[in-house]
């Protein structure tokens, strides 16, 4: 979705219509617009410099359409502080589809701090796209403390492939209790002199909780990248995974610290990691076919960021 | 008519003189086998016509339609119609199969996308949107290289050991793509050490060491591999 499309979003234009998709859009510190399905409760406080955001989905509703949150800063200078406070009873379900829009950004920080509490046999999916200007000083923290109820699922995707990163620094903290499921995807593409962290903590503390870290990252100019992604496991039968991916180009640089522990015998969790610039073959075999090494190269990342 | 040939083709890596003054002319529009045991150098020959990184310093020239390409890059030289088809194709997290035969040919619609894979027996519902990853078996992995190189439609294509890690019922697959390439109008060289392979080829040409042993129609070199006897004393040669 490019700019215009999601300028128009922010605005309303495409979905304000369709009462059967909740949204909330937030301009700065402004909720330009709000539409709740049934089940669905989302009361908003609107603060000098942000918003409070209150989530709460009812036992047994399950969401059909996803709920998209759209924070947009169209200002070239600003903070924008979103306090989030979710909560999901039990037997529910919500996808929250959520862009982060900053088109015009010189300088601007975003700090997402959220609370997010899924009850027992609920799914939650959160999608979380940044479209960012090209020359901008951004900073974007998007920091969550997620508590994952028995049987439940928490999933989500965070993509900032488009425009410069600036400074991005994710710090999770997920609990997965009994028969949770926790699976975390970060994809990243950084430029120029973007610093990207990456910090997420996964806590299986009950019987047979599974979690995976994933993270693609892509680094290329003078940009840099570090993971700290940390799969505790205290549980019998407990299984984590951490997988983290890097590309290097020019100076890129990228750091990749896989915490793998295990405190329960019966518990197993296993880590990859690889860092490197583009894998020759792969290069060669799309040279082969006409492709410029740049071209190539694009393609390789665009898929693995896919 | 001669498409490419080798002149007097030599290239040393790490000292050592893994190709030693080759000459064979490629003849367009025909499909050439290169065949000799593990180690004489084919892969190499590949390589180097093909002006892979590490694979760039040669003594002696390589001609594409009468001209020099020796100083090309890699790109230039695909740009000319040259690819190659590696033994075991590269892998590709997260790129799809659609993707990447899209790459492979310019101006490409996704019906003939389909169609080249249909073209190597393979179900375009199935893997058009399928990752190129390590979910996908070798085998799988070469015909969907085979379909990219179908859908680029090269004047000189060469592959490495199409057979490897194919099994029975997808080597005629194989064999079909090999045969579309040629109706397409390309000159292929197939580079192997298996007799099947070899036997769809018109010309073969036997390296044995780096050098070019013996050169000639297929029935004339099918000897030397029944016997097991090649004419060269390389050291892969059993006693
Ligand atoms: N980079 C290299 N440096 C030194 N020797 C090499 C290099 N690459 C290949 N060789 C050697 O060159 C010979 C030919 O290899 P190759 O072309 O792969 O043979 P083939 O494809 O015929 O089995 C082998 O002895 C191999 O060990
Ligand atoms: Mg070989």
């Amino acid at each position: 979705m490019e700019v215009d499309d999601l300028l128009k979003l922010i605005r309303g234009d495409l979905f304000l219509q369709d009462k059967k998709t909740a949204h909330l859009t937030i301009n700065l510190n402004k909720v330009l617009s709000k539409n709740l399905v049934p089940g669905l409760h989302v009361d908003t406080k609107e603060n000098k410099d942000g918003v409070d955001v209150k989530i709460k989905v009812d036992d047994n509703i399950r969401i059909k359409n996803k709920v998209h949150l759209c924070f947009g800063i169209t200002k070239e200078k600003a903070i924008q502080k979103i306090n989030m406070d979710v909560d999901v009873g039990k037997n529910a379900k919500i996808s929250i589809l959520s862009h982060c829009i900053f088109p015009k950004a010189v300088n601007i920080k975003h700090i997402m701090d959220a609370k997010i509490k899924i009850d027992e046999g609920s799914i939650y999916t959160y999608e979380e796209k940044h479209i960012h200007s090209m020359d901008g000083n951004i900073e974007v923290y998007p920091k969550a403390f997620v508590e994952v109820g028995k049987k439940s699922r928490f999933k989500t995707e965070f993509e900032l492939i488009k425009g410069r990163v600036g400074k991005l620094d994710i710090d999770y903290e997920i609990t997965g209790e009994k028969n949770s499921v926790i699976e975390m995807t970060s994809k990243v593409s950084g430029k120029s002199d973007d610093i990207i962290k990456i910090k997420e903590v996964g806590n299986l503390v009950g019987e047979n909780a599974k979690g995976v870290l994933k993270s693609r990252i892509a680094v290329r100019d003078n940009a840099s990248a570090e993971v700290y992604n940390t799969i505790v496991a205290t549980a019998p039968y407990a299984r984590g995974h951490v997988d983290c991916k890097e590309i290097i180009q020019d100076n890129g640089v990228a750091r990749a610290i896989p915490i793998v522990e295990v405190k329960h015998p019966k518990a197993h969790v296993t880590h990859e990691a690889a860092i490197g610039s583009v894998d020759t073959k792969q290069l060669e075999t799309l040279m082969a076919r006409g492709l410029n090494e740049e071209e190539a190269v694009e393609v390789i990342i665009e898929g693995l960021l896919s | 008519m001669t498409i490419l040939s080798l002149k007097n083709l030599s290239l040393t890596l790490n000292g050592k003189k893994i190709l030693d003054n080759i000459n064979i002319d490629f003849w367009e529009k025909h499909v050439h086998a290169v065949v000799g045991p593990n180690g004489a150098g084919k892969s190499t020959l590949a390589y180097t016509i093909m002006g892979l990184e590490g694979y760039r310093k040669v003594e002696g020239d390589i001609f594409f339609e009468g001209k020099s390409i020796k100083n090309l890059s890699v790109t230039e030289r695909a740009k000319k119609g040259i690819t190659l088809g590696w033994q075991e194709p590269a892998r590709y997290e997260g790129l799809t199969v659609e993707k990447f035969i899209l790459s492979s040919a310019k101006k490409m619609s996704l019906d003939e996308v389909k169609d080249s894979l249909i073209k190597v027996g393979l179900d375009p519902d199935e893997y058009t949107k399928r990752a190129l990853d390590k979910t996908l078996s070798g085998g799988e992995r070469k015909k969907i290289e085979l379909a990219s190189i179908l859908a680029m439609r090269p004047k000189f294509v060469m592959l490495d050991e199409p057979d490897s890690g194919i099994d029975v019922a997808s080597l005629e697959k194989i064999f079909e793509g090999i045969k579309l390439l040629r109706e397409q109008g390309s000159t292929v060289v197939l580079i192997t050490h298996s007799i099947a392979v070899m036997k769809k080829a018109e010309h073969a040409f036997l390296i044995c060491g780096g050098k070019v042993v013996e050169k000639g129609r297929i029935s004339k070199l099918l000897p030397y591999f029944e016997n097991k006897c090649l004419p060269c004393d390389h050291k892969n040669i059993p006693d």
